[in-house]
Protein backbone atom coordinates (compact mmCIF):
# COMPACT_ATOMS: atom_id res chain seq x y z
CA UNK A 1 0.00 0.00 0.00
CA UNK A 2 1.14 3.52 -0.35
CA UNK A 3 -0.10 5.10 2.15
CA UNK A 4 2.50 6.71 4.55
CA UNK A 5 3.32 5.99 7.78
CA UNK A 6 1.54 8.51 10.39
CA UNK A 7 4.29 10.68 11.47
CA UNK A 8 4.86 14.21 12.67
CA UNK A 9 3.44 17.09 10.42
CA UNK A 10 3.03 20.33 11.21
CA UNK A 11 -0.98 20.14 10.19
CA UNK A 12 -1.47 17.66 13.18
CA UNK A 13 0.86 19.95 15.30
CA UNK A 14 -1.73 22.93 14.37
CA UNK A 15 -4.92 20.16 15.08
CA UNK A 16 -3.87 19.32 18.28
CA UNK A 17 -3.18 22.77 19.38
CA UNK A 18 -6.44 23.86 18.64
CA UNK A 19 -8.33 20.75 20.08
CA UNK A 20 -6.28 22.46 23.27
CA UNK A 21 -7.64 25.55 23.02
CA UNK A 22 -11.05 24.37 22.47
CA UNK A 23 -10.60 22.40 25.50
CA UNK A 24 -9.49 25.41 27.26
CA UNK A 25 -12.27 27.46 25.96
CA UNK A 26 -14.91 24.81 27.91
CA UNK A 27 -12.78 24.93 30.79
CA UNK A 28 -13.15 28.87 30.95
CA UNK A 29 -16.57 28.63 30.75
CA UNK A 30 -17.76 25.55 32.91
CA UNK A 31 -15.60 26.78 34.99
CA UNK A 32 -16.70 29.96 35.47
CA UNK A 33 -20.49 29.45 35.83
CA UNK A 34 -19.31 27.00 38.29
CA UNK A 35 -17.75 29.47 40.49
CA UNK A 36 -20.37 31.94 40.16
CA UNK A 37 -23.32 28.85 41.15
CA UNK A 38 -20.88 27.94 44.30
CA UNK A 39 -20.17 31.89 45.20
CA UNK A 40 -24.02 32.10 45.29
CA UNK A 41 -24.89 29.02 46.86
CA UNK A 42 -22.48 28.86 49.59
CA UNK A 43 -22.82 32.27 51.07
CA UNK A 44 -26.33 32.39 50.17
CA UNK A 45 -27.43 29.29 51.47
CA UNK A 46 -26.46 29.49 55.24
CA UNK A 47 -28.66 32.54 55.57
CA UNK A 48 -31.61 31.63 53.22
CA UNK A 49 -34.33 31.29 55.42
CA UNK A 50 -37.93 30.58 55.20
CA UNK A 51 -38.95 33.85 56.74
CA UNK A 52 -37.37 35.37 53.95
CA UNK A 53 -39.27 34.18 50.70
CA UNK A 54 -42.33 34.74 52.85
CA UNK A 55 -42.24 38.17 54.54
CA UNK A 56 -41.50 42.11 53.68
CA UNK A 57 -39.03 44.03 55.19
CA UNK A 58 -39.92 45.06 58.86
CA UNK A 59 -38.52 48.29 60.68
CA UNK A 60 -34.94 47.90 60.88
CA UNK A 61 -34.36 44.77 57.69
CA UNK A 62 -31.60 46.70 56.56
CA UNK A 63 -30.20 47.03 59.66
CA UNK A 64 -30.30 43.09 60.31
CA UNK A 65 -33.68 42.73 62.12
CA UNK A 66 -36.39 40.61 60.99
CA UNK A 67 -38.25 40.58 57.48
CA UNK A 68 -37.70 38.79 54.25
CA UNK A 69 -38.01 40.16 50.57
CA UNK A 70 -41.61 38.98 48.82
CA UNK A 71 -41.60 42.22 48.45
CA UNK A 72 -38.65 42.09 45.31
CA UNK A 73 -39.66 38.19 44.92
CA UNK A 74 -43.74 40.01 43.88
CA UNK A 75 -42.20 42.62 42.02
CA UNK A 76 -39.92 41.09 39.71
CA UNK A 77 -42.47 38.55 39.24
CA UNK A 78 -44.85 41.22 37.89
CA UNK A 79 -41.99 42.95 36.40
CA UNK A 80 -40.87 40.07 34.24
CA UNK A 81 -44.30 38.61 33.48
CA UNK A 82 -45.78 42.28 32.35
CA UNK A 83 -42.74 43.04 30.51
CA UNK A 84 -42.42 39.54 28.91
CA UNK A 85 -46.39 39.92 27.91
CA UNK A 86 -45.73 43.36 26.57
CA UNK A 87 -42.89 42.28 24.40
CA UNK A 88 -44.67 39.39 22.68
CA UNK A 89 -47.51 41.52 21.61
CA UNK A 90 -45.18 43.47 19.79
CA UNK A 91 -42.26 40.92 19.11
CA UNK A 92 -44.85 38.12 17.26
CA UNK A 93 -46.20 40.26 14.93
CA UNK A 94 -42.70 41.72 14.23
CA UNK A 95 -41.31 38.06 13.51
CA UNK A 96 -43.81 37.35 11.18
CA UNK A 97 -43.91 40.74 9.04
CA UNK A 98 -40.53 39.62 8.63
CA UNK A 99 -41.17 36.09 7.38
CA UNK A 100 -44.22 36.95 5.69
CA UNK A 101 -43.61 40.59 3.93
CA UNK A 102 -39.52 41.05 4.32
CA UNK A 103 -38.44 37.86 4.12
CA UNK A 104 -34.41 38.01 3.31
CA UNK A 105 -35.14 41.42 1.71
CA UNK A 106 -32.76 44.51 2.15
CA UNK A 107 -35.18 45.95 4.49
CA UNK A 108 -35.58 42.62 6.43
CA UNK A 109 -31.85 42.93 6.76
CA UNK A 110 -31.93 46.51 7.73
CA UNK A 111 -34.33 45.48 10.55
CA UNK A 112 -32.29 42.48 11.97
CA UNK A 113 -29.57 44.39 11.83
CA UNK A 114 -31.55 47.14 13.91
CA UNK A 115 -32.51 44.51 16.33
CA UNK A 116 -29.07 43.36 16.79
CA UNK A 117 -27.66 46.36 17.62
CA UNK A 118 -30.34 47.16 20.19
CA UNK A 119 -29.73 43.75 21.74
CA UNK A 120 -26.12 45.09 22.34
CA UNK A 121 -27.04 48.22 23.98
CA UNK A 122 -26.70 47.89 27.62
CA UNK A 123 -29.76 47.74 29.88
CA UNK A 124 -28.57 50.70 31.78
CA UNK A 125 -29.00 53.20 28.46
CA UNK A 126 -32.18 51.70 28.47
CA UNK A 127 -32.95 52.54 31.77
CA UNK A 128 -32.08 55.93 31.04
CA UNK A 129 -34.45 56.22 28.04
CA UNK A 130 -37.21 55.45 30.05
CA UNK A 131 -36.08 57.81 33.16
CA UNK A 132 -35.93 60.46 30.60
CA UNK A 133 -39.17 59.74 28.73
CA UNK A 134 -40.99 59.38 32.36
CA UNK A 135 -39.81 63.10 33.54
CA UNK A 136 -41.13 64.14 29.98
CA UNK A 137 -44.57 62.53 30.49
CA UNK A 138 -44.41 63.96 34.49
CA UNK A 139 -44.41 59.82 35.21
CA UNK A 140 -42.85 58.95 38.53
CA UNK A 141 -41.55 55.92 39.31
CA UNK A 142 -44.03 52.78 39.27
CA UNK A 143 -44.65 49.41 38.08
CA UNK A 144 -46.07 50.64 34.70
CA UNK A 145 -42.63 52.06 33.69
CA UNK A 146 -40.58 48.99 34.62
CA UNK A 147 -42.69 47.14 32.81
CA UNK A 148 -42.18 49.25 29.86
CA UNK A 149 -38.72 49.89 30.03
CA UNK A 150 -37.86 45.91 30.35
CA UNK A 151 -40.51 45.04 27.48
CA UNK A 152 -37.96 47.13 25.46
CA UNK A 153 -35.13 45.62 26.55
CA UNK A 154 -36.49 42.15 25.86
CA UNK A 155 -37.78 42.82 22.62
CA UNK A 156 -34.90 42.63 20.34
CA UNK A 157 -33.77 39.30 22.00
CA UNK A 158 -37.75 38.04 21.29
CA UNK A 159 -37.78 38.69 18.28
CA UNK A 160 -34.73 37.91 16.87
CA UNK A 161 -35.07 34.49 18.41
CA UNK A 162 -38.82 33.72 17.30
CA UNK A 163 -37.29 35.02 13.38
CA UNK A 164 -34.76 32.77 13.86
CA UNK A 165 -37.25 30.18 14.85
CA UNK A 166 -39.83 31.06 12.07
CA UNK A 167 -37.07 31.67 9.17
CA UNK A 168 -36.65 27.34 9.91
CA UNK A 169 -40.50 26.45 8.80
CA UNK A 170 -39.99 24.31 5.89
CA UNK A 171 -42.03 25.16 2.78
CA UNK A 172 -42.91 21.67 2.06
CA UNK A 173 -44.95 21.76 5.30
CA UNK A 174 -46.76 25.13 4.08
CA UNK A 175 -47.69 23.59 0.46
CA UNK A 176 -48.63 20.15 2.37
CA UNK A 177 -51.50 21.92 4.20
CA UNK A 178 -52.06 23.82 0.96
CA UNK A 179 -52.55 20.68 -1.04
CA UNK A 180 -55.16 19.37 1.34
CA UNK A 181 -57.10 22.58 0.67
CA UNK A 182 -56.38 24.93 3.41
CA UNK A 183 -56.73 28.48 3.54
CA UNK A 184 -53.76 30.50 4.62
CA UNK A 185 -54.95 31.34 7.80
CA UNK A 186 -55.73 27.74 8.43
CA UNK A 187 -52.09 27.10 7.91
CA UNK A 188 -50.87 29.32 10.06
CA UNK A 189 -53.20 28.75 12.67
CA UNK A 190 -52.76 24.96 12.82
CA UNK A 191 -49.82 24.24 11.10
CA UNK A 192 -47.40 26.85 11.55
CA UNK A 193 -48.06 27.36 15.23
CA UNK A 194 -47.80 23.36 15.61
CA UNK A 195 -44.74 23.24 14.10
CA UNK A 196 -42.80 26.27 15.92
CA UNK A 197 -44.44 26.72 19.13
CA UNK A 198 -41.89 24.81 21.11
CA UNK A 199 -38.76 27.12 19.53
CA UNK A 200 -41.33 30.13 20.12
CA UNK A 201 -41.86 29.01 23.97
CA UNK A 202 -38.34 29.06 24.00
CA UNK A 203 -37.99 32.47 22.67
CA UNK A 204 -40.28 33.85 24.97
CA UNK A 205 -38.73 32.32 28.33
CA UNK A 206 -35.06 33.39 27.26
CA UNK A 207 -36.43 37.02 26.64
CA UNK A 208 -37.96 36.61 30.54
CA UNK A 209 -34.95 34.88 31.93
CA UNK A 210 -33.47 38.25 30.91
CA UNK A 211 -36.11 40.61 31.80
CA UNK A 212 -36.03 39.24 35.36
CA UNK A 213 -33.03 39.33 36.38
CA UNK A 214 -32.21 42.96 34.91
CA UNK A 215 -31.35 45.83 37.16
CA UNK A 216 -30.07 48.67 35.56
CA UNK A 217 -33.00 48.73 33.10
CA UNK A 218 -35.55 48.89 36.33
CA UNK A 219 -33.10 50.98 38.97
CA UNK A 220 -34.40 54.43 38.11
CA UNK A 221 -37.86 53.69 36.51
CA UNK A 222 -39.45 50.91 39.01
CA UNK A 223 -37.94 52.79 42.11
CA UNK A 224 -37.90 50.71 44.96
CA UNK A 225 -40.34 49.90 48.24
CA UNK A 226 -40.75 47.83 51.02
CA UNK A 227 -44.44 47.00 50.21
CA UNK A 228 -46.13 44.51 47.60
CA UNK A 229 -47.24 46.58 44.87
CA UNK A 230 -51.10 46.98 44.79
CA UNK A 231 -51.48 49.19 41.57
CA UNK A 232 -49.42 49.90 37.75
CA UNK A 233 -48.65 53.39 39.34
CA UNK A 234 -46.74 52.32 42.46
CA UNK A 235 -43.14 52.11 42.71
CA UNK A 236 -41.89 48.02 43.41
CA UNK A 237 -38.97 46.41 44.14
CA UNK A 238 -36.98 43.53 42.08
CA UNK A 239 -34.79 41.08 42.79
CA UNK A 240 -31.74 41.83 41.31
CA UNK A 241 -32.20 45.77 42.91
CA UNK A 242 -32.41 43.67 46.28
CA UNK A 243 -29.33 41.88 46.52
CA UNK A 244 -27.86 45.48 45.20
CA UNK A 245 -29.21 47.24 47.99
CA UNK A 246 -28.06 44.70 50.81
CA UNK A 247 -24.49 43.68 49.09
CA UNK A 248 -24.04 47.39 49.38
CA UNK A 249 -25.00 47.73 53.00
CA UNK A 250 -22.40 47.86 56.07
CA UNK A 251 -23.92 45.09 57.98
CA UNK A 252 -22.28 41.91 57.97
CA UNK A 253 -25.47 39.86 58.55
CA UNK A 254 -27.25 41.97 55.62
CA UNK A 255 -24.56 41.16 53.06
CA UNK A 256 -25.29 37.28 53.79
CA UNK A 257 -28.81 38.25 53.14
CA UNK A 258 -27.66 40.00 49.59
CA UNK A 259 -26.08 36.45 48.79
CA UNK A 260 -29.05 34.62 49.75
CA UNK A 261 -31.35 37.00 47.80
CA UNK A 262 -28.61 36.43 44.49
CA UNK A 263 -29.36 32.24 45.58
CA UNK A 264 -32.89 33.25 45.06
CA UNK A 265 -32.78 35.09 42.03
CA UNK A 266 -30.54 32.47 39.94
CA UNK A 267 -32.79 29.26 41.23
CA UNK A 268 -35.83 31.08 39.53
CA UNK A 269 -33.60 31.87 36.62
CA UNK A 270 -32.34 28.11 36.78
CA UNK A 271 -36.67 26.86 36.95
CA UNK A 272 -37.28 29.54 34.56
CA UNK A 273 -34.44 27.97 31.99
CA UNK A 274 -34.70 24.29 32.19
CA UNK A 275 -38.83 24.66 32.22
CA UNK A 276 -38.22 26.53 29.05
CA UNK A 277 -36.04 23.12 27.83
CA UNK A 278 -38.96 21.03 29.13
CA UNK A 279 -41.53 22.31 27.63
CA UNK A 280 -40.36 23.19 24.67
CA UNK A 281 -39.18 19.32 24.24
CA UNK A 282 -42.53 18.42 24.97
CA UNK A 283 -44.18 20.73 22.74
CA UNK A 284 -41.98 19.63 19.88
CA UNK A 285 -42.73 15.88 19.79
CA UNK A 286 -45.10 16.27 16.84
CA UNK A 287 -42.28 18.93 15.36
CA UNK A 288 -40.82 17.68 11.69
CA UNK A 289 -37.52 17.85 12.02
CA UNK B 1 -62.89 9.46 -24.35
CA UNK B 2 -63.77 11.39 -21.36
CA UNK B 3 -61.80 14.07 -20.65
CA UNK B 4 -61.75 15.11 -17.04
CA UNK B 5 -59.34 17.85 -17.29
CA UNK B 6 -58.93 20.07 -20.74
CA UNK B 7 -55.74 22.01 -21.07
CA UNK B 8 -56.48 25.39 -23.16
CA UNK B 9 -53.89 27.67 -24.87
CA UNK B 10 -52.07 27.52 -21.41
CA UNK B 11 -48.77 29.16 -21.06
CA UNK B 12 -46.85 29.80 -18.03
CA UNK B 13 -44.17 32.17 -17.59
CA UNK B 14 -41.65 32.08 -14.69
CA UNK B 15 -40.39 36.07 -14.89
CA UNK B 16 -39.53 36.19 -18.43
CA UNK B 17 -39.08 32.70 -18.66
CA UNK B 18 -41.58 30.95 -20.48
CA UNK B 19 -41.95 27.39 -19.62
CA UNK B 20 -45.51 26.28 -20.71
CA UNK B 21 -46.16 26.93 -24.12
CA UNK B 22 -49.48 26.95 -25.47
CA UNK B 23 -50.43 23.71 -24.20
CA UNK B 24 -53.84 22.32 -25.41
CA UNK B 25 -54.53 18.42 -23.81
CA UNK B 26 -57.08 16.42 -22.49
CA UNK B 27 -56.68 14.53 -19.52
CA UNK B 28 -59.11 11.20 -19.58
CA UNK B 29 -61.33 10.41 -16.58
CA UNK B 30 -60.46 7.79 -14.15
CA UNK B 31 -57.25 6.53 -16.11
CA UNK B 32 -53.13 6.88 -15.28
CA UNK B 33 -51.98 9.36 -17.18
CA UNK B 34 -48.29 9.56 -16.82
CA UNK B 35 -46.03 12.76 -18.27
CA UNK B 36 -42.78 12.05 -19.54
CA UNK B 37 -39.91 14.36 -21.10
CA UNK B 38 -36.40 15.68 -19.76
CA UNK B 39 -35.46 17.28 -16.99
CA UNK B 40 -36.41 20.85 -17.03
CA UNK B 41 -39.40 20.77 -19.72
CA UNK B 42 -41.82 22.29 -17.67
CA UNK B 43 -43.51 18.77 -16.42
CA UNK B 44 -43.91 19.38 -12.93
CA UNK B 45 -44.95 23.41 -14.04
CA UNK B 46 -47.58 22.02 -16.34
CA UNK B 47 -48.61 19.68 -13.01
CA UNK B 48 -48.84 22.69 -10.55
CA UNK B 49 -51.17 24.00 -13.01
CA UNK B 50 -53.45 21.22 -12.37
CA UNK B 51 -53.77 22.61 -8.74
CA UNK B 52 -52.67 25.94 -9.06
CA UNK B 53 -49.82 25.62 -7.14
CA UNK B 54 -47.85 27.90 -9.70
CA UNK B 55 -49.06 30.75 -7.92
CA UNK B 56 -47.30 30.36 -4.73
CA UNK B 57 -44.09 30.87 -6.56
CA UNK B 58 -43.55 34.35 -6.85
CA UNK B 59 -43.25 36.35 -10.04
CA UNK B 60 -45.25 33.53 -11.92
CA UNK B 61 -47.45 34.35 -14.34
CA UNK B 62 -50.40 32.15 -16.23
CA UNK B 63 -52.31 33.21 -19.64
CA UNK B 64 -55.58 29.91 -20.91
CA UNK B 65 -57.62 28.13 -19.07
CA UNK B 66 -57.49 25.00 -17.23
CA UNK B 67 -61.01 23.41 -17.15
CA UNK B 68 -61.97 20.68 -14.66
CA UNK B 69 -65.12 19.27 -15.96
CA UNK B 70 -65.81 22.29 -17.30
CA UNK B 71 -65.33 24.27 -14.98
CA UNK B 72 -61.94 26.61 -15.38
CA UNK B 73 -59.89 26.53 -12.31
CA UNK B 74 -58.47 30.25 -13.18
CA UNK B 75 -62.17 31.90 -13.21
CA UNK B 76 -62.47 34.83 -10.86
CA UNK B 77 -65.26 33.44 -8.67
CA UNK B 78 -63.38 29.76 -8.17
CA UNK B 79 -62.12 29.55 -4.62
CA UNK B 80 -59.01 27.99 -4.74
CA UNK B 81 -59.02 25.85 -1.76
CA UNK B 82 -62.20 24.17 -3.43
CA UNK B 83 -59.79 23.43 -6.35
CA UNK B 84 -57.04 21.96 -3.83
CA UNK B 85 -59.84 19.67 -2.19
CA UNK B 86 -61.10 18.08 -5.27
CA UNK B 87 -57.18 17.96 -7.32
CA UNK B 88 -55.19 15.91 -4.66
CA UNK B 89 -51.20 16.03 -4.89
CA UNK B 90 -48.64 13.62 -3.46
CA UNK B 91 -45.65 15.24 -3.69
CA UNK B 92 -42.09 14.08 -4.51
CA UNK B 93 -40.83 13.62 -0.78
CA UNK B 94 -43.64 13.00 1.74
CA UNK B 95 -44.18 15.84 4.09
CA UNK B 96 -46.40 14.45 7.31
CA UNK B 97 -47.76 17.53 9.01
CA UNK B 98 -46.55 18.38 12.56
CA UNK B 99 -49.09 16.18 14.19
CA UNK B 100 -49.94 12.37 14.96
CA UNK B 101 -50.46 9.74 12.33
CA UNK B 102 -54.44 9.99 13.08
CA UNK B 103 -54.49 13.67 13.23
CA UNK B 104 -52.77 14.06 9.70
CA UNK B 105 -55.44 11.92 8.18
CA UNK B 106 -58.19 13.97 10.04
CA UNK B 107 -56.89 17.62 9.17
CA UNK B 108 -58.46 18.03 5.71
CA UNK B 109 -61.57 16.30 7.12
CA UNK B 110 -61.83 18.81 9.84
CA UNK B 111 -60.94 22.31 7.63
CA UNK B 112 -63.32 21.34 5.33
CA UNK B 113 -66.09 20.18 8.38
CA UNK B 114 -66.65 16.74 6.59
CA UNK B 115 -67.82 14.63 9.14
CA UNK B 116 -70.53 14.76 12.40
CA UNK B 117 -68.73 13.55 14.82
CA UNK B 118 -65.76 11.77 16.56
CA UNK B 119 -66.90 8.71 15.72
CA UNK B 120 -67.48 9.80 11.84
CA UNK B 121 -63.88 10.95 11.92
CA UNK B 122 -62.60 7.68 13.61
CA UNK B 123 -63.82 5.63 11.09
CA UNK B 124 -63.37 7.57 8.10
CA UNK B 125 -59.64 7.61 9.33
CA UNK B 126 -59.41 4.19 9.45
CA UNK B 127 -60.79 3.83 5.98
CA UNK B 128 -58.34 6.04 4.00
CA UNK B 129 -55.69 4.40 6.06
CA UNK B 130 -56.69 1.02 5.14
CA UNK B 131 -57.07 2.32 1.15
CA UNK B 132 -53.64 3.21 1.65
CA UNK B 133 -52.13 0.23 3.11
CA UNK B 134 -51.16 1.50 5.91
CA UNK B 135 -53.23 0.95 8.85
CA UNK B 136 -52.14 -2.40 9.65
CA UNK B 137 -48.84 -1.06 10.14
CA UNK B 138 -49.76 2.13 12.36
CA UNK B 139 -53.38 0.95 14.14
CA UNK B 140 -51.90 0.57 17.66
CA UNK B 141 -49.84 3.76 17.08
CA UNK B 142 -52.37 6.10 16.14
CA UNK B 143 -50.89 9.09 18.34
CA UNK B 144 -47.39 8.59 18.11
CA UNK B 145 -45.96 12.02 15.35
CA UNK B 146 -46.12 11.29 11.80
CA UNK B 147 -42.51 11.52 11.61
CA UNK B 148 -41.86 8.47 13.53
CA UNK B 149 -42.61 6.20 10.46
CA UNK B 150 -39.96 5.23 7.74
CA UNK B 151 -40.29 7.32 4.67
CA UNK B 152 -42.48 4.75 2.79
CA UNK B 153 -44.55 4.84 5.72
CA UNK B 154 -44.85 8.54 5.47
CA UNK B 155 -45.47 8.75 1.56
CA UNK B 156 -48.53 6.26 2.44
CA UNK B 157 -49.60 8.24 5.31
CA UNK B 158 -49.42 11.23 2.44
CA UNK B 159 -51.82 9.56 0.30
CA UNK B 160 -54.42 8.76 2.79
CA UNK B 161 -54.30 12.45 4.53
CA UNK B 162 -54.86 12.90 0.31
CA UNK B 163 -57.72 10.94 -0.22
CA UNK B 164 -59.26 11.76 2.87
CA UNK B 165 -60.39 14.81 1.71
CA UNK B 166 -62.12 13.15 -1.02
CA UNK B 167 -60.59 14.33 -4.58
CA UNK B 168 -61.25 13.54 -7.57
CA UNK B 169 -58.26 14.38 -9.36
CA UNK B 170 -54.77 12.71 -7.91
CA UNK B 171 -51.36 14.22 -9.10
CA UNK B 172 -48.15 12.86 -8.41
CA UNK B 173 -45.10 14.91 -8.80
CA UNK B 174 -42.35 12.03 -8.83
CA UNK B 175 -43.83 10.07 -5.71
CA UNK B 176 -41.95 7.59 -5.64
CA UNK B 177 -38.78 8.77 -6.66
CA UNK B 178 -37.59 9.55 -2.67
CA UNK B 179 -38.62 5.81 -1.45
CA UNK B 180 -37.16 2.26 -1.28
CA UNK B 181 -38.13 -0.28 -4.18
CA UNK B 182 -40.29 -2.10 -1.88
CA UNK B 183 -41.75 1.13 -1.09
CA UNK B 184 -42.24 2.22 -4.50
CA UNK B 185 -43.98 -1.16 -5.45
CA UNK B 186 -46.25 -0.66 -2.82
CA UNK B 187 -47.38 3.38 -3.92
CA UNK B 188 -47.91 2.23 -7.01
CA UNK B 189 -50.18 -0.73 -6.70
CA UNK B 190 -52.10 1.98 -4.11
CA UNK B 191 -52.42 3.83 -8.02
CA UNK B 192 -53.61 1.17 -10.04
CA UNK B 193 -56.06 0.18 -6.98
CA UNK B 194 -57.75 3.72 -7.30
CA UNK B 195 -57.42 4.48 -11.09
CA UNK B 196 -60.61 3.32 -11.52
CA UNK B 197 -61.80 5.77 -8.90
CA UNK B 198 -59.61 9.03 -9.29
CA UNK B 199 -58.35 10.56 -12.27
CA UNK B 200 -54.66 10.00 -12.02
CA UNK B 201 -51.80 12.49 -13.13
CA UNK B 202 -47.78 11.20 -12.38
CA UNK B 203 -44.83 13.03 -13.63
CA UNK B 204 -42.24 10.21 -13.63
CA UNK B 205 -38.87 10.02 -14.86
CA UNK B 206 -38.48 6.11 -15.06
CA UNK B 207 -39.93 4.91 -18.29
CA UNK B 208 -40.28 1.29 -16.44
CA UNK B 209 -42.93 2.83 -14.01
CA UNK B 210 -44.26 4.29 -17.28
CA UNK B 211 -45.04 1.20 -18.60
CA UNK B 212 -46.38 -0.26 -15.35
CA UNK B 213 -48.83 2.23 -14.41
CA UNK B 214 -49.68 4.20 -17.78
CA UNK B 215 -52.86 4.19 -19.38
CA UNK B 216 -52.02 7.23 -21.30
CA UNK B 217 -48.39 9.02 -22.28
CA UNK B 218 -47.54 12.68 -22.11
CA UNK B 219 -44.51 13.55 -23.82
CA UNK B 220 -42.73 16.63 -23.22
Amino acid sequence: MGMKKKHFERRHLVEGFVKFLMYVAFVIVAGTLGLILWTVISRGFPSLTWNMVSQVPKGGYYMGKEGGILNAIIGSAYLATGGTLLAILLSLPIALYLKAYLGDSKWGEYVRLSLDVLWGIPSIVYGAFGFALMIMLGMRASLLAAIIVLALVELPIMTRAMDEVIRRMPADLEHAALALGSTKFEVALRVVTRQMLPGIVTAILLAFGRGIGDAASVLFTAGYTDRIPTSLMRPTASLPLAVFFQLGSPYAEVRERGYAAALILTIVVLVVSFGARGLSARLSKYAVK
Amino acid sequence: MDAHIQVRDLNAFYGKLQALKEVNIEIPKNQITVIMGPSGCGKTTLLKTFNRFLELTENTRLTGEVLVDGQNIYDREVDVTEVRKVVGLLAQRPSPLPMSIYDNVAYGMHIHKMKKDRKEYKAAVRHYLEIAGLWEEVHQRMHDPATSLSIGQQQRLCLARGLAVEPEIILGDEPTSALDPISSQNIEARLLDLKKQYTTIIVTHTLRQTKRLADYVIYM
